[in-house]
């Protein structure tokens, strides 16, 4: 690349390299963004996207390679040194301290008032009290406030990581259009998202990584998703499972769970359905509906307020996630930090659910429980370079060892919270094959996911709830991404609107429902 | 234990990843700092180094290597144990005071009954209550040494003895290097050693330490863990009281409050991480040799006590950050 052409450029980044001990995070990932464009960085997540984004934003110095801000060569010691060179972040989790109110919280990064007013009124938040303490504004707000903080200073680079992953629909709709609006001018935005739909809607060219190095770069039109997803594939396109799946034969099958009229303080109020052997039913619903509560309480974690849950025919109330789990009701959470001892070996933590019981204290039979281990690395396909910790494995990774534990000690029933959030394509292919699999072998699946189309790739029935209640049943046949997303606005599906009208009364329906996003 | 399936593909040895796995999961580096104070010894020191001193050393190192035993486990879960002064002191007493009437085996079941139960109150504080074990631990010490004086009081008239076969365990010493106390510990040891590794108990420890929501989530009942943990340590506790009044021929209720901070230290040497989820026994046995040498050495050499304290604080300190560096995430 001449000079000439660097200068033109924003920010670019050429030749980046980082290994993590005997794991190379980046080979070579080079990165280019011209001045007022929307830019996305694809990639899986072993690709080494979020340890770019970590150089970049001086959280991590690379081994190697060239970083430059207008021309000029540039390297970042810390987060703050970025955003003094004009490089600001935006990640899930909102960057706010909780204790502190949202006026401190601006004070902290010197944000100008006026500036940040003005933003968060774009992004549809209005009439917000400064004095209020971070930790009383919802969830949903902060990451807007966060958003807002980072628009206010006015960077010359605005990186946003995975920033609408956690954002209910309505929110996500305000944040893409603020950030559309941002192209032409003289700033540019990195975007990364794993929702295609959100790319296709504001990014003007994509940067695709695939095994630490940059494969390509890709004008965002009509028809590249196509394009986009063959690059982050490579040449491994894993053949899905069949989208229509016939309705399984249960007559006489006692259902594995039963739950009835079901209720959790106000989060939940009365829940019902069935889960039968060998079935994948999904769980639809738009962010804090109750599906958080409705898992925690079959997973022993929460205890329901009323109602009734019955495994295999026999009324249960579990006080502690043991109950469940000998109840046969398994538990992948949503968290992967919940569920990893991060500094022990993939072996202690796959093998952890075999000792937890008193009677089971004593000596291990390393025979028996390495070859049970092994057997569930094999079946999840699990990376073992990096077996010594598991924090050094890369995300996907992490979430196939959690699922492994429970692969390993046989599974009757489990429950996945959104399983392939934040994970690369070719382990949520894995993961869609894994919970196929593990239901012809006759277990049985409840799986919520914030992913519409995983729904007919991975289920044979889905129930959507709203406001705490099921509001519809459909089979996976019928479950395509227009029906679901009106059944989880609680739309009723005849209803025959343009799409843009539709989207338009969904958002005010959910701000009808959560005032507190809204305020 | 190798883990399942690692695939190296390079010379494993020329990675600075492995040379980090190293340090962390074996106690090299106390073991190397250990050989670099023996060989500044027998270069600088004092004549009477002799395999006489040596004994000695181990001699001493027994009783402080099983309190750091007792650190370790708790430190493992992120916890700590403050009342493995009070309670080895008061077992020392407490087996003197009474040997004379119950007899030396009953007495000895008496003491180690009564320190599992301030260790089970320990547990049940901690595990149930969620008092955090830095507050319940120092609390339970407090409580102990007033018992203690109570029990003083009472049995003021009997009087107090060492019973001569603690004495021989905590002090004598055969083939001039290998006193009577490896009797205890090797026994001990091993089963610190393997129950860390090979139980499942030793797991959960590691677990709790590391992650408390996943080993819930997994179904672990932590309460049931913790309180398990406190009882072998006070009963741990216990026995290095015995070694304590045997190795200085004095009972009494204040004897082993000065081995606490540096039992929490040698933990710290040998490598094992003060937030849980990471250490080992070994190393904590490494870093109980260390101390006692470096207190052997200085007090040959004639410096005065305070010296040694301000070294062992600066030790801790240096170690601790040195620690981090090495196992940090980049």
């Amino acid at each position: 690349m001449t000079v000439t052409q660097t200068t033109d450029l924003l920010l670019e980044a050429s030749g980046i390299a980082k290994t993590y001990g005997a794991v190379v995070a980046l080979k070579s990932a080079s990165l280019a963004v011209r001045p007022g464009e929307v830019h996305a960085l694809m990639g899986a997540n072993g690709a080494g996207k979020s340890t770019l984004v970590k150089i970049l934003t001086g959280a991590v110095r690379p081994d190697s390679g060239t970083i430059s801000v207008r021309g000029k060569p540039r390297v970042a010691h810390s987060p703050a040194d970025a955003r003094r060179g004009g490089i600001v972040s935006v990640y899930q989790e909102p960057a706010l301290i909780p204790d502190l109110d949202v006026r401190s919280n601006l004070r902290l990064t010197e944000t100008p008032l006026p500036n940040f007013r003005h933003w968060l009124d774009e992004l549809g938040i209005n009439g917000l009290d400064l004095g209020r303490l971070v930790r009383e504004v919802p969830l949903a707000t902060q990451r807007v406030i966060d958003l807002a903080r980072a628009l206010a200073i006015e960077p010359d680079v605005l990186m946003l990581d995975e920033m609408t992953a956690a954002l209910p629909a309505n929110l996500t709709e305000r944040v893409l259009e603020v950030i559309g609006r941002q192209r032409g001018g003289d700033r540019s935005v990195i975007f990364i998202s794993h929702r295609m739909i959100e790319i296709a809607a504001v990014c003007d060219r994509a940067t695709v990584l695939r095994e630490g190095e940059t494969v390509g770069v890709v004008d965002v039109t009509p028809g590249s998703e196509e394009r986009i997803v063959e690059l982050m594939l490579g040449d491994i396109v894993q053949s899905m499972p069949g989208a229509s799946r016939t309705a399984q034969d249960r007559n006489g099958a006692e259902p594995r769970l039963v739950v009835r009229d079901l209720t959790a303080r106000t989060k939940l109020q009365g829940v019902s359905f069935e889960l039968h052997p060998g079935e994948v039913l999904g769980v639809v619903a738009l962010e804090g509906q109750g599906q958080d509560e409705l898992f925690d309480i079959l997973a022993g974690s929460d205890r329901p307020s009323g109602g009734e849950v019955r495994v295999d025919g026999k009324p249960v109330s579990f006080r502690h996630p043991a109950d469940a789990i000998r109840a046969g009701l398994v538990y992948v959470a949503a968290d992967r930090a919940e569920a990893l001892l991060p500094q022990r070996s993939v072996r202690e933590n796959i093998a952890l659910p075999f000792v937890t019981r008193v009677r089971r204290w004593g000596p291990i039979n390393l025979g028996r429980e390495g070859k049970a281990v092994k057997g569930a690395i094999e079946t999840l396909q699990i990376d073992t370079r990096a077996a010594r910790e598991v924090r050094r494995l890369s995300g996907g990774n992490q979430q196939k060892v959690t699922i492994a534990r429970w692969v390993a000690s046989g599974i009757r029933t489990m429950l996945c919270f959104d399983p392939t959030r934040g994970i690369d394509i070719r382990t949520k292919n894995q993961i869609y094959v894994l919970l196929r699999d593990l239901a012809a072998e006759g277990a049985a699946v409840l799986i919520y996911t914030s992913e519409l189309k995983e729904i007919q790739l991975v289920c044979d029935r889905v129930i959507v709830i709203f406001g705490g209640r099921v509001v519809g049943e459909l089979d996976a046949a019928n479950a395509d991404e227009p029906a679901l997303l009106r059944a989880a606005y609680n739309l009723k599906s005849d209803a025959l609107m343009p799409e843009e009208i539709a989207a338009e009364v969904v958002a005010e329906a959910a701000a009808a429902a959560h005032p507190e996003t809204d305020q | 234990m190798r883990a399942v399936g690692v695939a190296e593909d390079r010379n494993p040895w020329l990675t600075a990843a492995a040379w980090r796995s190293l340090f962390r999961d074996r106690p090299v580096i106390p073991l190397l700092a250990l050989l670099g104070l023996l060989v500044i010894l027998f270069e600088l020191g004092p004549s009477n180094v002799s395999s006489a001193w040596a004994g000695g050393v181990f001699r001493a190192a027994v009783p402080l290597a099983i309190l750091a035993g007792c650190q370790t486990l708790a430190m493992l879960t992120g916890g700590i144990d403050l009342s493995v002064g009070a309670i080895a002191s008061a077992s020392g007493f407490v087996v003197a005071t009474l040997v004379g009437t119950t007899g030396l085996p009953a007495a000895i079941v008496i003491v180690l009954v009564a320190a599992g139960v301030a260790g089970l109150v320990n547990g049940i504080g901690v595990g149930v209550f969620k008092v955090h074990p830095l507050i319940m631990t120092l609390g339970m010490s407090l409580v102990v040494l007033g018992l203690a004086n109570v029990w003083q009081v009472q049995r003021v008239q009997t009087g107090a003895g060492v019973p001569p076969a603690f004495r021989t365990l905590g002090s004598d010493v055969f083939l001039t290097v290998i006193p009577y106390s490896l009797i205890v510990f090797v026994p001990v040891a091993l089963l610190i050693l393997l129950g860390l590794r090979r139980t499942g108990f030793g797991r959960l420890l590691y677990a709790i330490g590391d992650n408390p929501i996943a080993a819930r989530l997994s179904g672990a009942r932590s309460w049931q863990v913790i309180l398990v943990l406190y009882v072998i340590s006070a009963v741990l506790a216990g026995i290095a009281g015995f070694l304590i009044a045997g190795l200085t021929n004095v009972a009494s209720v204040t004897l082993a409050d000065s081995y606490v901070l540096p039992s929490v230290a040698a933990a710290v040497i040998g490598g094992t991480s003060i937030m849980g989820g990471r250490g080992g026994f070994g190393g904590t046995i490494v870093g109980a040799l260390i101390l006692t040498v470096i207190t052997s050495l200085l007090s040959a050499l004639g410096y005065p006590e305070a010296v040694r304290q301000i070294l062992f604080g600066a030790i801790i300190v240096a170690v601790a950050a040195a620690y981090t560096r090495v196992t940090a995430e980049s």
